[in-house]
């Protein structure tokens, strides 16, 4: 037998990989388990807290607030999942037509119409081509299957970047802040250093050039190699829509300064003002004359947001293009080894890719569901904007697109005491009082990082419309009840 | 010119030493000769449905009213759908506030976890606790989760055995780790040496090494063995001496095809083994819908269960899992019908029990099982093999495969080498040249030096077995008889 430190146990927290123990995620962090403990208490006392339900308003998951999925993609997706009840006379009673005409067109792409066998590992390649076509017809500019990758929504899919670039903590990115944590969180997992780039709160978070260039000085001069720029467009958690300049300039920058591209643009569907319209960095970069051959980018789409919210059945791609053929070859690779992401969720890429058309007979209640869905979302975005700003003590910049707002805490120093005396940053104190106060749940700013010294919390704008006018007046309540309690 | 960050040079060199056969050479040739027109018989994956296997149709229904619940209010909802699948789907979307399309929680629906538990406490005897159960997009990727919180660096080590499904050593690779390799017997039907073993940890040791974990694959991948409960007590042991986690794939346990080693938890056999041993062994046990006889691969849907991991250790692990937020529900909801099929006395149950006990055409007089039918063919290509010239074979008692040595002629060697292929990849192209067939060259998989292999599924159709088994045959002899020249007596 040999010698082995017996009564240690090899999987301690002290022999984790350190990697695993430094990464951290917010949105599903310590403000959540507190929630979901008190929504335990609901459940057991109904009437032991001063509210009757919990309100989550930390993540971008609309369909758990109650948003209806798109009737279209449902029943392509059931007949999809049974393709059994195409053979069945009596399925034109209960599904309209043109879904069943979509399932058929779909699972002829599929060999043996096998939706329960692996597919290729970048996804079938029908449905590739599909979305190809999808995002020429979007961007005017053509597009290949063969450089789409379908993944188990676009999260995977920044792993896979992330694996792919970072060699070691000298390799940075640079990421905006504030950010969605996952970027934080995958460049951490997978040990590379993460660059801030400071979106300017001022200027309705812009996105400065000289603030990238900057950053990516410092960074370099640190001994940091500065390997790729993320832009999440429109913005999370800040919803800011680019405008094209501005997009040019960061494209230009990139193709100066070496970086790979990472074009998050999961929310391009999200958009509520009129003056701003989405454009692909790919569109982007091909209106500048760049070529496959000229600019490495990756754009990263998901099924999770949009009018669609389809957050649990983890669809989403990558569009990969201007890197050589050796290397797609190992990100076919890394994709393989999963064998493939699931199925129905590549069937769903494809639809919202490929959404149904005039002239088709579910176009119309699609369009209605659509618009409806997105009307409202603008509603609420403003509703609550509105509501932060009312408020003293916070300011709360536009969401012009994405899911969430950030206002700004303007915290007395007295506030900022007594969350020291807690042991917790002022907006994680903040959001612990508003959720033991009136049952909503937000993320602290700390979650997605801040200019030091200013505070955030991110609210979503998901709760259903009849609900808004409780939830700002509860918020409202509970935080003037602050302010006083806490006024220098 | 100054170097882009994505010129092959400046990857992640991790990323580069990946290697992961099931879907490489071989597989992107046939694909090629497919596109071509060449007529491929892909034996490269465990792909039940791609091979002609159909979905059982119970758990195809509940998804689809799931995913579109709006046929529940439907009054012609019954035309189509049995009502035990209606109350099914019921039952499920009551577990998912927000239905399919909702991030669940990252661990995975508690309904369907504490359905797992269930499953598990009947299966062993032993309770489970649904909340050291995590649910996950296919077992893959909580093995990478599990292997990426062990790893911390080079110098941490994984006892993998060797031949092993290559998840191991390309998750390994990824994460910057080294992988400890133990050799299966072959001659004594791919049985755990524990001399072996021992010496391998011994040589890690020696190199600076610290061996965390151990991977056990039972029933095996490719090797099909299935483990005696003596040799999971001695690995148990082991472990628990050694210092490591132990994890158990156990993803083909319902793919038995023998009767003397039916399958048996790793999880039961440490309880029964009682304290201090079933108190302080570490395991982590992983099961998924791809295999079996629901072989659902394109749903993603697994599990992974923790035992005896300190609460910490959970909460990192739990942590980790909602970075990704949640697996897909749909592929939750597949499992916890995996684990909670109908029962005797369901509307549905007699045509399950049917599906499952029969895949044929109608053409067919005599109703087989698809476990029974997939131990027939189990047994037609290790007797096929072994009547080859210089292929001998162990019987697949159990997973989907088979892995025949191919005892290649020193002249194949040699013409191996002037291709600038490794002799078995070398085998594997001139068979699907010739014959179609695709097969993973043993190399994927790891084996002895100098000893050949490939690895091929047992899952095309009962009908079609006789002809492959033929074609394979005409080729191999006649590629013995070019590189030999002569017929041995």
């Amino acid at each position: 037998m040999s010698t082995a430190a017996v009564g240690t146990p090899p999987v301690t927290l002290d022999t984790l990989n350190p990697k695993v123990l430094k990464c951290e995620y917010a949105v599903r962090g310590e403000i959540v388990t507190h929630a979901q403990n008190l929504q335990q208490e609901l459940q057991k006392n109904p009437d032991s807290l001063p509210f009757d339900e919990i309100l989550y308003c930390n993540i971008g998951n609309p369909q758990s607030l109650g948003q209806q999925p798109v009737t279209y993609f449902r029943e392509v997706l059931s007949l999809c999942d049974h393709p059994a009840l195409l053979d069945k006379s009596e399925t034109h009673a209960l599904y309209s037509s043109d879904a069943i005409e979509r399932a058929w067109q779909i699972l002829e792409k599929i060999p043996g119409r096998a939706t329960g066998a692996y597919s290729h590992s970048q996804g079938i390649k029908g449905l590739r081509d599909e979305i190809a076509a999808g995002i020429a017809a979007r961007d005017g500019f053509h597009a290949s299957g063969d450089n789409i990758f379908l993944t188990d929504g676009a999260s995977p899919a920044v792993h896979m970047m992330m694996q792919l670039l970072i060699r070691s903590e000298k390799d940075g990115i640079l990421c905006p802040i504030p950010q969605y944590p996952l970027y934080s969180a995958s460049i951490a997992l997978h040990g590379g250093s993460l660059v801030p780039y400071f979106l300017d709160e001022e200027t309705g978070w812009g996105l400065e050039v000289d603030e990238l260039k900057k950053q990516l000085e410092e960074a370099r001069s640190k001994g940091i190699t500065v390997r790729a720029l993320v832009v999440i467009n429109p913005g999370n958690p800040t919803g800011q829509v680019l405008a094209e300049e501005n997009q040019k300039k960061i494209v230009e920058f990139c193709k100066n300064e070496g970086l790979v591209l990472l074009a998050d643009e999961v929310y391009q569907e999200n958009i509520y003002v009129e003056d701003k319209q989405f454009h692909s960095f790919k569109k982007i970069a091909r209106t500048l004359g760049y070529t496959d051959d000229d600019l490495p980018l990756v754009s990263f789409q998901s099924v999770s947001k949009g009018y669609y919210g389809e957050c649990g059945k983890r669809g989403g791609y990558m569009e990969v293009t201007g890197f050589s053929p050796e290397v797609r070859e190992q990100i076919y690779k890394v994709a393989s080894v999963n064998l493939c992401s699931n199925v129905s969720g590549q069937i769903l890429a494809s639809l919202v890719m490929n959404p149904p058309k005039a002239g088709d007979e579910s176009f119309e209640s699609y369009m209605e569901e659509r618009d409806g869905i997105l009307s409202s979302l603008a509603r609420r975005a403003k509703a609550l904007e509105e509501a932060f700003n009312s408020l003293e003590g916070i300011t709360c910049n536009k969401a012009e697109g994405a899911m969430y707002l950030f206002p700004r805490l303007h915290l007395t120093q007295k506030a900022i005491g007594a969350a020291q005396a807690a042991g917790t940053a002022p907006d994680a104190y903040y959001a612990k009082r508003l959720l033991e106060a009136t049952g909503i749940v937000v993320v602290p700013g700390s979650g997605f990082g801040q200019v030091p010294g200013t505070w955030h919390i991110r609210c979503t704008i998901l709760p259903q419309e009849d609900k808004i006018p409780a939830i700002i007046s509860r918020f409202k309540e509970f935080h003037e009840k602050f302010m006083d309690e806490f006024r220098d | 010119m100054a170097r882009k960050p994505l010129d092959y040079e400046e990857l992640n060199e991790n990323v580069k030493k990946v290697q992961y056969a099931v879907r490489g050479e071989l597989y992107l040739r046939a694909s090629e000769l497919q596109k071509e027109g060449k007529k491929i018989i892909f034996t490269n994956v465990g792909n039940p449905h791609a091979l002609g296997q159909k979905p059982l149709t119970f758990p195809r229904q509940v998804v689809a009213l799931c995913q579109a619940p709006f046929l529940l209010d439907d009054p012609n909802v019954g035309l189509i759908f049995p009502a035990d699948a209606i109350a099914r789907a019921k039952h499920y979307l009551a577990m998912a506030p927000g239905g399919l399309g909702a991030y669940s929680d990252s661990r995975g629906i508690p309904g369907v976890r504490k359905e797992v538990a269930d499953f598990i406490q009947k299966r062993d005897g032993y309770p489970s606790d649904p909340e050291l159960i995590y649910l996950t997009d296919g077992a893959s990727k909580g093995v990478m989760q599990i292997l990426n919180t062990i790893i911390r660096n080079e110098r941490d080590g994984i006892l993998v055995p060797v031949p092993q499904y290559p998840l191991y050593s390309a998750a390994i690779s990824l994460f910057g780790g080294a992988l400890v390799p133990y050799y299966l017997e072959e001659e004594a039907n791919w049985g755990l040496d524990f001399v072996n073993i021992r010496q391998s940890v011994a040589e890690a040791r020696s190199k600076g090494i610290t061996v965390r974990a151990m991977v056990i694959i039972n029933p095996g991948n490719p090797t099909g063995q299935c483990l005696s409960e003596a040799t999971i007590k001695e690995l148990l042991q082991f472990c628990y001496h050694e210092n490591l986690v132990l994890l158990a794939d156990e993803v083909y346990q319902q793919n038995i095809y023998q009767d003397e080693r039916p399958f048996i938890s790793a999880r039961k056999v440490l309880f029964d083994m009682g304290p201090p041993l079933s108190r302080e062994v570490q395991l982590v046990s992983f099961h998924t819908v791809s295999k079996g006889y629901w072989g659902e691969c394109g749903q993603r849907g697994g599990y992974f269960e923790m035992t005896n991991l300190p609460p910490k250790t959970v909460d990192e692990i739990y942590k980790v899992a909602s970075i990704a937020l949640s697996p897909n529900v749909p592929g939750q909801i597949f499992m916890g019908l995996m684990v909670n099929p109908p029962k005797p006395g369901d509307i549905s149950y007699l045509k399950f029990a049917a599906e499952r006990l029969s895949i044929p055409p109608l053409k067919l007089l005599t109703v087989k099982s698809i476990l029974e039918s997939l131990r027939k063919r189990a047994h037609m290509m290790t007797d096929g093999f072994n009547s080859c010239r210089n292929v001998v074979c162990n019987f697949t008692e159990g997973a989907m495969y088979s892995f025949p040595q191919i005892r290649l002629p020193p002249r194949a060697i040699e013409a191996a080498k002037r291709a600038g292929k490794a002799p078995d990849v070398f085998y594997c192209l001139k068979l699907l040249e010739a014959t179609g067939i695709s097969t993973v060259p043993g190399s994927g998989f790891g084996q002895k030096e100098g000893v050949f292999h490939l690895r091929t599924t047992i899952l095309p159709a009962e009908e079609d077995f006789p002809a492959i088994m033929s074609s394979f045959k005409n080729f191999n002899d006649s590629f013995m008889q070019q590189y030999e020249g002569y017929s041995r007596m």
